[in-house]
Parts: structure tokens; C-alpha cells; sequence
């Protein structure tokens, strides 16, 4: 006998193994019924970054990079620069975060720390809850009682108080880039509050009690927890980032949609989910298509980032308790 | 201790204190965020919510008309993606927790975590490009495929961490007796998990019947009742967005009152899932 032979048997008995550990037929079918359609949705996956690739070659062919640096956006004139959108999304996420981050670390501390466990299960909750109302129900409550609320009572006070920056002038309309921030804040602080609590219950019991042993106040054994849950913090705000520059129909309905650069936080901007979910149905040449196509690629990729960096933060502190599942 | 306590420990204690009220009172405005929001939906929806908003179609500025083409709409949209959504989203599933091993399934559960990431903008851009352009139209069925995909990542992790916790004696117990694993799975681990798969469906649910991103150029919208799955299709999310976005206070009155009918289905499903699910977690 060969030795090619015997091993091309051992491959054979391999292959069956990896089929169906138990050598019953049904299994194999089940296994590979289970896996083929596992990695149909995988090859959706590729797909889609494919796809998006494919159909915006156009737009990479014409603009390059300069794509991303371009600061006009004119279909008319057939020349597509994203910057607007990219400040835009940058700025109303910013926005978000600064607002959000502070309440969110307070709600989990209070929830994971404070509040006795009757009262934490169903505030969690309700506080959760707001994760539930859909972006679209935040655009109809944005554009018809906090931008008019905005405009009436904090912009111009803020005008006021801090018009001498160049972050709170111009003409007060209640929609543009803060109120944008605002209803964005509202949106992802429940995300980034229920991450945090995860974190925030990984952390061993142990390093409380010896904070307290040593003297410390309570205020003082929280900041050492929150110390020790730091890394899962940071990945529960960047999940919380992903979340906001991929958010449009909220956006849309409070920030004014126009592709302008403005540092003053009251002057309207645009995000590129807002551009895409505005334009997209009215793009009638095929280069104005392949822009906007350019720019669904770009945000895929910013978030396909931002989500896997914030994933490898809070799984290596939640790992044990297996947090994350409550983000998604 | 009273007796050792100077200023720097007073101070201390103070800054605690008033640290720790600060972290109440962030949950306390997060808690009446949502309750501000949830009312101004009930006061301002219930003006204009009648059975013949609930079944009538859209009609011309100051006729009235409804959101019953709508709410159809939304229901066919659903049962599209359930029917494509939850299958795919429970093998996957099940792959992850039954039948994939080591750095494979480590990577596909990477990928499976990503399509949860993707911004629903972006899977309605896609599906447009794989199903409206060759087919040259928006049709409902693109709809229900776009809101698929957003539901499989869900349903996946869900089935996945619910069949973990089944015990491994049920397991190890059914394959000593002699049962193949195809059978132990779909006999003995999947009823087990049945309970959990099925709150995870019902959030999947909840979570897509509020998108409205991927369905504005993949289902489009119409003012009629559907015929066709074949066909543009309305939904109650995107004739929101479509009334809000009006110059016309009185669509702006049916925004509302389309927004009260979703948001009651919404919050319905969660508190259900909640109250099913309470013993449990």
C-alpha cells in the first residue's frame, strides 16, 4: 500500500470527523445546513462593503481624496466634496458625547452603586426604555417641542451668556447643530449607560471593600471603581459614538440639512446620514449617486472601526460576565 | 471617629455626599426625559386618534385621511423580515453555540457583532443596490429584506447566549442516551431555550417596526393600500417622517397621532417581554 493512499483514507476520516463527531448522516446535514447559511450572512457582510465599494468607484475615480477635504457639495455643478458632512457628523456626535457621557457615568453609578436593588431593576429599565423609542418618534418630539423650546428659552440665553465665542452666534432657529447634539445625547445615553453599568458590576467587589477599609468615603470607592472599570468606560463611549455618527432620522429633522461649515453651534448643518437619506431618492446622475454611495461607504467603515475598537474595550472587562449582550 | 474628623475630613464627606445626590439626579432627569417625551406623544396623539384614522388611507390636506395603508404596511414589512430574519438569525445562532469551534467562530461572531453596528442608513443603501436597482423599482419585498438584516444580528447573539444557558448535563445527558446532535438540538437544547429565543424575536421586532432609514428607498412609501409585494409599500414610520415633515399643521396632528399608534406597539412589545421575562433575570 502507497503511502498516498493511506493518507488520502485519513483525510476522508477527517473530513467525515469534521462533518459529524457522533458518525450519524443527519448530523452532517444539520452541520452543514447550520454553517452554510452562518456564512451566507457572513458573505452578505463582505457583500455589502463590496457593493458599497463597487458603486462608489465612480465618485473614488473622479474625486480621489480629495473627496474628503472638498468643502462644496453642489449636484447642480456635479461637484461633490463631504467635508460639511464629515464636520457635521463630527460636531453633532461631539455635542452628543459631551452631554451624555457625565449623565450616563452618573445614571450607572447610581444604579450599580446607590440605589438599592427593589429600585435599580426598574429604573434600569425605564431608563432602557428610552433605547426603544425609535429615531424617527426623537425627529417628530425634536422638530415640534425641543427646537421651538431651544429657541424660545436656552439659545438666546446662551447667545448672551456666551456670544462673545464664536461657538453660539448667529441667527437663532432652534435647528442646527446643537439641537441635533441634544436629541443625539438623549439617544445614546441609554446605550452608553448600559454598558457602563456592566462594567461597573465586573468590577470585584473586593476593591470596594478594600477602598472602604482604607478610610475612603463613598464618593472616593466610586472613583476607584471607576478607575478600575476605565478601559470598559472609554469602550462604552465609543460604542455610544458609533451609535450617534451612524443615527439619521432624528439628525435629519433638527439639524437643518445644509452643507455648510459653521463653528457656531446654532448655524444648521448636515451629517452624512441625513445627506444620504435626503438625497439619495433625488440623485439623478450617476456620479451624484456614486458620491452619496462614497459616503455610505465611508460611514460603514468609520463605524465598522469605532464598534470593533469599542467591542475589544468592553469585552476584556465584561468578559466574565458577559456584558455586552444588553448593548445590542 | 467623630472625634478625629477635621475639616479635611468634613470636606470630604461633603464632597461625597453632593457627589452621589449628582448621580440621582442624572437618573432622575434620564427617568423624566422619557416620561416628558411619552407624554407630549399621549396629549398631542390622542387628539387626533379615531377608528377612521386607524383605517382610512392618506388623503389631500384638510380631508383628514389616516394611517390604515400605513399600518398594514408596517405589519406585511414585518412578516417579511420575520419570515427572513428570524430563521437565519436562529441558525446563526445555533452555529455559534452548537456547531462552530475556535478562531472560526470567533471571526464569525466578529462579523455577525459588526452587522449590528452598521447604520440602518447604510443597509438600506445596500439592499438598494442589490434588490431596487436590478429590479428597477422600490417594492415592499426590498423593504422587508432591508429590515431582515437588521434583525438577523439581533436573534443571532440572543439564540446564541440563550442556548449557553442551557445546562450541559441536558446535553451530555441526550447524547449518552444515544441521540445524534441534530437531534439533541432541535429536541432537547431548543425547547430549552424557547422562552429566551422567543423574548429575543419579539426585541428584534420591537427594534425594526421603528426603523425608518432603510425603508426610505427600499420600501419607499404609497398613499394606498398595498396589492403587491412587488410594488412600493407605506409604513407607519416613514408616513410619519412624511406628515412631520409637512408645512401643514394638520398633518403635523396625524404625525402625532401615527407616533402614539407606534409608540404603543413599541412599548407594548418591551413591557410584555418584561413582565414574560421578570422570574428569569
Amino acid at each position: 500500500m502507497s503511502v498516498a493512499t493511506n493518507k488520502l483514507r485519513i483525510d476522508v476520516r477527517d473530513w467525515r470527523r469534521i462533518l459529524s463527531p457522533t458518525g450519524n448522516p443527519g448530523d452532517a446535514v444539520f452541520r452543514v445546513l447550520m454553517t452554510a447559511i452562518t456564512f451566507f450572512v457572513v458573505a452578505i457582510v463582505i457583500g455589502m462593503v463590496l457593493t458599497l465599494g463597487a458603486d462608489s468607484m465612480q465618485s473614488i475615480r473622479h474625486f480621489g481624496w480629495g473627496f474628503l477635504t472638498g468643502r462644496e457639495w453642489n449636484p447642480v455643478r456635479g461637484n461633490f466634496g463631504a467635508l460639511p458632512f464629515i464636520y457635521g457628523t463630527l460636531m453633532s456626535s461631539l455635542i452628543a458625547l459631551l452631554i451624555s457621557v457625565p449623565f450616563s457615568l452618573g445614571i450607572a453609578i447610581f444604579l450599580v452603586e446607590q440605589a438599592p436593588h427593589y429600585l435599580a431593576k426598574p429604573v434600569g429599565f425605564v431608563v432602557e426604555l428610552l433605547a426603544a423609542i425609535p429615531s424617527v418618534v426623537y425627529g417628530v418630539w425634536g422638530i415640534f417641542v425641543l427646537a421651538p423650546f431651544l429657541r424660545v428659552h436656552i439659545e438666546p440665553k446662551l447667545a448672551a451668556l456666551l456670544g462673545w465665542t464664536p461657538f453660539f452666534q448667529g441667527q437663532i432657529t432652534g435647528i442646527g447643530l446643537l439641537t441635533g447634539g441634544i436629541i443625539l445625547a438623549i439617544m445614546v445615553t441609554p446605550i452608553i449607560s448600559a454598558v457602563v453599568r456592566d462594567v461597573l458590576s465586573a468590577v470585584p467587589g473586593s476593591q470596594r471593600e478594600a477602598a472602604l477599609a482604607l478610610g475612603a468615603t463613598k464618593w472616593e470607592m466610586i472613583r476607584v471603581v471607576l478607575v478600575n472599570g476605565a478601559p470598559g468606560i472609554a469602550g462604552a463611549v465609543i460604542l455610544g459614538l458609533g451609535r450617534a455618527l451612524g443615527e439619521t432620522m432624528a439628525v435629519t429633522m433638527v439639524i437643518g440639512n445644509r452643507p455648510e461649515i459653521s463653528l457656531s453651534l446654532f448655524a444648521p448643518s448636515y451629517t452624512i446620514a441625513s445627506a444620504i437619506a435626503n438625497e439619495f431618492t433625488e440623485a439623478t446622475d450617476d456620479l451624484y449617486l456614486s458620491a452619496l454611495v462614497e459616503l455610505g461607504l465611508i460611514l460603514f467603515l468609520v463605524t465598522f472601526v469605532v464598534n470593533g475598537l469599542a467591542r475589544i474595550l468592553v469585552w476584556n472587562v465584561t468578559r466574565k460576565t458577559g456584558g455586552l449582550s444588553r448593548a445590542a | 471617629m467623630i472625634t478625629y474628623a477635621g475639616r479635611a475630613d468634613r470636606s470630604r464627606r461633603i464632597s461625597s455626599a453632593l457627589m452621589t445626590s449628582l448621580t440621582a439626579l442624572c437618573t432622575l432627569l434620564a427617568v423624566g426625559a422619557l416620561f416628558i417625551i411619552l407624554a407630549y406623544i399621549a396629549v398631542q396623539g390622542i387628539g387626533s386618534l379615531n377608528l377612521q384614522f386607524l383605517i382610512d388611507s392618506p388623503r389631500p390636506v384638510g380631508e383628514g385621511g389616516g394611517i390604515g395603508n400605513a399600518i398594514l404596511g408596517s405589519l406585511v414589512l414585518l412578516g417579511i423580515s420575520s419570515a427572513f430574519g428570524l430563521p437565519i438569525g436562529i441558525c446563526v445562532g445555533v452555529y455559534l453555540s452548537e456547531v462552530g469551534k475556535g478562531r472560526l467562530a470567533s471571526i464569525v461572531r466578529f462579523i455577525v457583532d459588526t452587522l449590528t453596528g452598521i447604520p440602518s442608513i447604510v443597509t438600506g443603501v445596500f439592499v438598494y443596490a442589490i434588490l431596487v436597482l436590478p429590479m428597477k423599482h422600490f417594492s415592499a419585498f426590498a423593504g422587508g429584506v432591508a429590515l431582515a438584516l437588521i434583525m438577523v444580528p439581533i436573534v443571532a447573539r440572543t439564540t446564541e447566549e440563550m442556548l449557553k444557558l442551557v445546562p450541559h448535563s441536558l446535553r451530555e445527558g441526550a447524547l449518552a442516551l444515544g441521540a445524534p446532535q441534530w437531534r439533541v438540538t432541535l429536541g432537547v437544547i431548543l425547547p430549552a431555550a424557547a422562552s429566551g429565543i422567543a423574548t429575543g424575536a419579539m426585541l428584534a421586532i420591537a427594534r425594526v417596526s421603528g426603523e425608518t432609514a432603510p425603508l426610505l428607498f427600499t420600501a419607499f412609501g404609497s398613499r394606498f393600500f398595498p396589492t403587491s409585494l412587488n410594488e412600493p409599500i407605506a409604513s407607519l414610520t416613514v408616513q410619519i417622517y412624511n406628515y412631520a415633515l409637512s408645512p401643514y399643521d394638520e398633518w403635523h396632528a396625524l404625525a402625532w397621532a401615527a407616533t402614539l399608534v407606534l409608540m404603543t406597539l413599541i412599548l407594548g412589545i418591551n413591557i410584555i417581554v418584561r413582565v414574560l421575562t421578570r422570574r428569569k433575570f
